[in-house]
C-alpha cells in the first residue's frame, strides 16, 4: 500500500490545483455533463474541468495512454476515485463511451478504431448512444429484427440498415451510435448478428422522445430507414456481435447493479430524521421506518462488499464471468428498496411532482425512475435465469 | 487487503474440512445427541483439534498458537458450520482466548498454550436475560476483603458446564469488569442445558462468589473496551459459522434440485424454484463479502470494525435462516425429518442467531451509528 503513497499525494496536489470549487458538491442529474459535438457546461468552470481531466486521462483512468486514457493500474484508480470523493468533486463527463463502448473497442475493436474512437470518447468530444432494444427484443435481446444487407447499390462497403431501436437513451442528443443488427437472417437467431457504429447525422436516422412515469426521461425510440454504414464500422467478427453484445452487457449489469451504490445521495436514515424528527433518544421517531432503514443499510453495506469482492475476484481470475448478474439483480432490487424508503422517509413532501421547493418532484420522480432499473439491461427474472443456468446449473435452466 | 482468501488461507480451510469431515462430519453430532453424552463435545476430538493448530489459531505462536488473524479464525468457524460440530472453539479459541491475550496477567495467560493444545475449555459468561444485551450487565461484583464477591446469574453460557475456568463478565462500582474463576469455587452453580440444536450451554448461578484481587483480568472498571473486543472478534466469527451452515443447506438443496423428480420432471427444472434459488445464491454472496469485510477490518486495525462485525453478523444471520428454511421447504417431508441433515442445519442457525445478538440487535447498533 505504502508504495500508493506519492501518487496519492501528487494526485491530492494536482486536484487541489485543477478542481474549480464550481465542481465540487452535489450534482444534479441534469446538471450533468454529457460533452459532444453540441456540449452544454452549467459553468466555464466545468467545461475547464472536463478539458483537464481529459488532457489527463482521467474520465477513463484505467485506459492505456496511448488511446487517451490514464494508464492507471486498478490500486491508482481506487486511489484517484477516493480522492474525487474526498474533495467532492462533481464527475467531469458522463459517457456511454467510457462506461460501455469503450472497453467493448479495447476487447474487440480493430487498431484503428481504437485510435480513431477511444481519445475523442476520453476527451468527451463525441456523444454515444446504444443500439439493443427493440419492441420486439426487450429481454430476449437475441430476437432483433434490425437488417444490415448487402444490397448492389451499397458498392460493397457499405451495408443498407433498416430497422427501430426502443429504449434508446439520449438518443436525440447523441452523435454516434453503437448497435445490434441482423447481417445472416438464415443464421440460428444468436449468430447472425453483428455490432456496428455509425453516425446519428446519417440520412435516414430519426429519433423520437418517450416519456415515462417519471414524466421525463433521456428514452427515445430510433428509426432506421436505408441508413449506409460503413462496413469499416464493424466491430469484432462479423455475424459474432453476441459476443461483444454479451461483454458490454456485463459492464452495463454491473453499472446499473453500482446505482444502487451511488445513486443514494444523502443517507435515508438522514433525509427521515430530516422529515420526520427523533425521540427523546435521538432516535427516529417512527420505529417501524427505522428498523426498514437500518435493514436496508446492512443489506447495501454488504453490497458495497460483495461489489468490491467481486471486483478483487476479477483481478484474481477467480470470478465466474455470469456473476455480474447476481450485481445486477441484486443492486437494482436494492435501489429500489431505498427509494421506496425514501418515499416513505419524505412522507407528503415527497409527493410533490412540480415546484421550486421540491425541484420539480425529484423525490418523487427520482423514485419511478428506479423502477426501470430491474426491467433494464435485462430483467431481473432474466439475471435469476441467469443464475439459474450458469452459475447453480440447474437442469433445463 | 483484497477481499478473497489467500493461498495460505485457503490452505488451512482445504485443511480444517479435511480434518472435520473426516473426524466429526454430521454423524458425530447425532451420535453425542443419541447417546446423550453427559458433556455433549470430545474431549479427544477438542485436542486433536489443538494438535491440528486450530485451537490456538489466534493464540501467539510463543504461547503454542498460530498467532494469526481474524480471517483465519472465521476460515475454522465457518467449517464448523458445515459440519455442526460441537466445538470449544468458539468460547476457548475465539472469546476467551481474546479476553486473555488482550488483557489477561502472565498467570492468567497461562491458559493460552492449554487452549491452543485442546487441553482446557474456558467459556466466556456475558448474556443474563434471554436477549444478548451486553451493555446491561447486572451481575454484581462488590469489593471484599482483598478481593471481590460475586452475585448474579448468567445464561447462554457456551460450554459452561464444562469450562475448567470460567470469564464472568460483571459490575463493580466503578464499571464493567472481567474476572476469571475457577467454577469449583463455592456459591457457583452450573446446570447444563440441552438445546434445541443439541450443542452445549449452561446457566450459571453466582452466589456471593469470593474472588482474589488477581481475579480480575486487565483493570477494574475497564473490562468494558476487553469484552467489546471479544464480541467483535466472536460476531465475526459467528457470522462465518452461520455463512458455513447456511451455504452447507444450500449446497445439499442444490444437489435434490437435480435429482428429486415430480410431476415427470427434476425438480430443478421449475422456474419458481430456480429464481428462489437464484436469490439465495446472491443473498449468499453478499453474507460471505460481509463476513470477510469484517474479519479484515479487525486484522487491519480499522476503526470501523465492530461496526463491519455487527453488519456481518446480522446479514449472515438473516441469509442463514432464508437458506435453512428453503433447505426444508424445497426437500419437502423428507426436510422435515430428523434423520435427514437439513433438520440439523434449522436448529444449528436458530441457535447461532441468537447467539451474541441477533439480526435486529446489530440493525440497532447500526441506526445507532449513522445517527437514525
Amino acid at each position: 500500500m505504502s508504495d500508493l503513497e506519492p501518487f496519492r499525494a501528487e494526485t491530492r496536489a494536482w486536484l487541489a490545483d485543477n478542481c474549480p470549487t464550481e465542481c465540487r458538491g452535489p450534482m444534479a442529474d441534469d446538471e450533468m455533463i454529457w460533452g459532444g459535438r453540441n456540449p452544454t457546461f452549467k459553468t466555464p468552470a466545468h467545461k475547464l474541468w472536463l478539458e483537464r481531466m481529459g488532457a489527463r486521462g482521467w474520465t477513463a483512468p484505467e485506459w492505456p495512454k496511448e488511446y487517451g486514457g490514464g494508464g492507471l493500474s486498478r490500486e491508482e484508480a481506487k486511489v484517484l476515485a477516493s480522492e474525487l470523493r474526498r474533495i467532492e468533486a462533481q464527475p467531469a463527463l458522463a459517457s456511454f463511451g467510457v462506461w460501455m463502448l469503450g472497453p467493448a473497442l479495447l476487447a474487440f475493436g480493430t487498431e484503428e478504431q481504437k485510435q480513431r474512437f477511444l481519445p475523442e470518447i476520453v476527451r468527451g468530444e463525441v456523444r454515444w448512444c446504444q443500439g439493443y432494444s427493440e419492441p420486439g427484443a426487450g429481454s430476449d435481446l437475441a430476437a432483433i429484427q434490425t437488417r444490415a444487407e448487402d444490397t448492389s447499390d451499397s458498392g460493397g462497403d457499405h451495408w443498407i440498415v433498416n430497422g427501430q431501436k426502443i429504449w434508446t437513451s439520449y438518443a436525440d442528443k447523441a452523435d454516434w451510435i453503437f448497435c445490434l443488427v441482423r447481417t445472416d437472417p438464415e443464421a440460428p437467431k444468436h449468430l447472425g448478428i453483428s455490432f456496428v457504429l455509425f453516425d446519428m447525422t446519417t440520412p435516414g436516422v430519426t429519433t423520437r422522445p418517450i416519456t415515462l412515469i417519471s414524466g421525463k426521461s433521456p428514452f427515445c425510440e430510433t428509426f432506421f430507414d436505408d441508413v449506409r454504414v460503413e462496413k469499416a464500422n464493424l466491430v469484432g467478427t462479423l455475424n459474432r456481435g453476441w459476443d461483444v453484445a454479451k461483454y458490454l452487457l456485463a459492464h452495463e449489469r454491473t453499472m446499473i447493479g453500482a446505482m444502487g451504490e451511488v445513486g443514494g445521495g444523502r443517507p435515508v436514515g438522514q433525509v427521515a430524521l430530516d422529515a420526520i424528527g427523533a425521540d427523546d433518544d435521538g432516535r427516529l421517531d417512527e420505529p417501524m421506518l427505522r428498523a426498514r432503514i437500518a435493514e436496508l443499510e446492512i443489506d447495501a453495506a454488504a453490497f458495497r462488499l460483495a461489489m468490491e469482492r467481486v471486483g478483487d475476484q476479477v483481478k484474481a481470475k477467480q470470478a465466474h464471468p455470469a456473476i455480474a448478474s447476481m450485481l445486477k439483480y441484486y443492486g437494482s432490487e436494492l435501489n429500489k428498496r431505498r427509494h421506496e424508503l425514501l418515499m416513505a422517509a419524505g412522507g407528503a413532501d415527497a409527493l410533490e411532482w412540480e415546484g421550486e421547493r421540491s425541484h420539480d418532484g425529484k423525490t418523487a420522480r427520482d423514485w419511478l425512475r428506479t423502477k426501470a432499473n430491474s426491467i433494464e439491461g435485462g430483467t431481473s427474472e432474466v439475471q435469476l435465469n441467469i443464475i439459474a443456468k450458469h452459475l447453480l446449473q440447474l437442469p433445463g435452466a | 487487503m483484497p477481499l478473497i482468501l489467500t493461498e495460505e488461507q485457503m490452505m488451512l480451510r482445504d485443511a480444517a474440512d479435511g480434518f472435520l469431515n473426516e473426524q466429526a462430519p454430521i454423524s458425530h453430532l447425532r451420535k453425542l445427541r443419541d447417546e446423550g453424552d453427559p458433556d455433549g463435545v470430545s474431549r479427544d476430538l477438542w485436542r486433536a483439534f489443538g494438535e491440528m493448530g486450530f485451537a490456538g489459531v489466534i493464540i501467539p505462536e510463543a504461547m503454542g498458537g498460530m498467532g494469526l488473524g481474524a480471517v483465519e479464525a472465521g476460515v475454522i468457524a465457518e467449517s464448523l458450520g458445515r459440519t455442526l460440530t460441537p466445538s470449544p472453539f468458539m468460547g476457548s479459541s475465539v472469546l476467551s482466548a481474546k479476553v486473555l491475550i488482550d488483557g489477561g496477567s502472565e498467570a492468567q495467560q497461562a491458559w493460552l498454550p492449554r487452549i491452543a493444545a485442546g487441553e482446557a475449555i474456558l467459556a466466556l459468561a456475558v448474556d443474563e436475560g434471554a436477549k444478548h444485551a451486553p451493555s446491561r450487565i447486572a451481575t454484581q461484583a462488590e469489593r471484599a476483603g482483598n478481593g471481590f464477591r460475586l452475585n448474579g446469574a448468567k445464561g447462554f453460557v457456551l460450554d459452561g458446564h464444562v469450562a475448567d475456568a470460567l470469564i464472568v463478565v460483571a459490575r463493580a462500582e466503578e464499571g464493567v469488569t472481567l474476572f476469571l474463576v475457577d467454577p469449583a469455587t463455592a456459591g457457583v452453580t452450573v446446570e447444563r442445558t440441552a438445546m434445541v440444536d443439541a450443542h452445549n450451554a449452561a446457566r450459571i448461578t453466582l452466589s456471593d462468589v469470593a474472588v482474589d484481587a488477581d481475579a480480575v483480568i486487565g483493570d477494574v472498571g475497564q473490562g468494558g473496551a476487553l469484552l467489546d473486543g471479544a464480541l467483535t472478534l466472536g460476531r465475526a466469527c459467528a457470522a462465518s459459522t452461520l455463512t458455513g451452515a447456511g451455504d452447507q443447506a444450500f449446497k445439499i438443496t442444490m444437489d435434490y434440485l437435480r435429482t428429486r423428480k415430480q410431476f415427470g420432471k427434476l425438480i430443478g427444472e421449475f422456474q419458481a424454484l430456480q429464481h428462489r434459488a437464484a436469490h439465495l445464491f446472491s443473498e449468499l454472496e453478499l453474507a460471505r463479502a460481509a463476513t470477510l469485510g469484517a474479519q479484515l477490518a479487525i486484522d487491519e486495525g480499522r476503526e470501523n470494525a465492530s461496526l463491519a462485525a455487527s453488519i456481518a453478523k446480522a446479514k449472515a444471520g438473516r441469509v442463514a435462516e432464508l437458506a435453512v428454511q428453503e433447505a426444508v421447504q424445497m426437500h419437502g417431508g423428507v426436510g422435515m425429518t430428523d434423520e435427514f441433515d437439513v433438520s440439523l442445519f434449522m436448529k444449528r442457525v436458530r441457535v447461532l442467531n441468537e447467539l451474541l445478538g441477533d439480526a435486529g440487535f446489530h440493525a440497532e447498533r447500526l441506526a445507532r451509528a449513522q445517527g437514525f
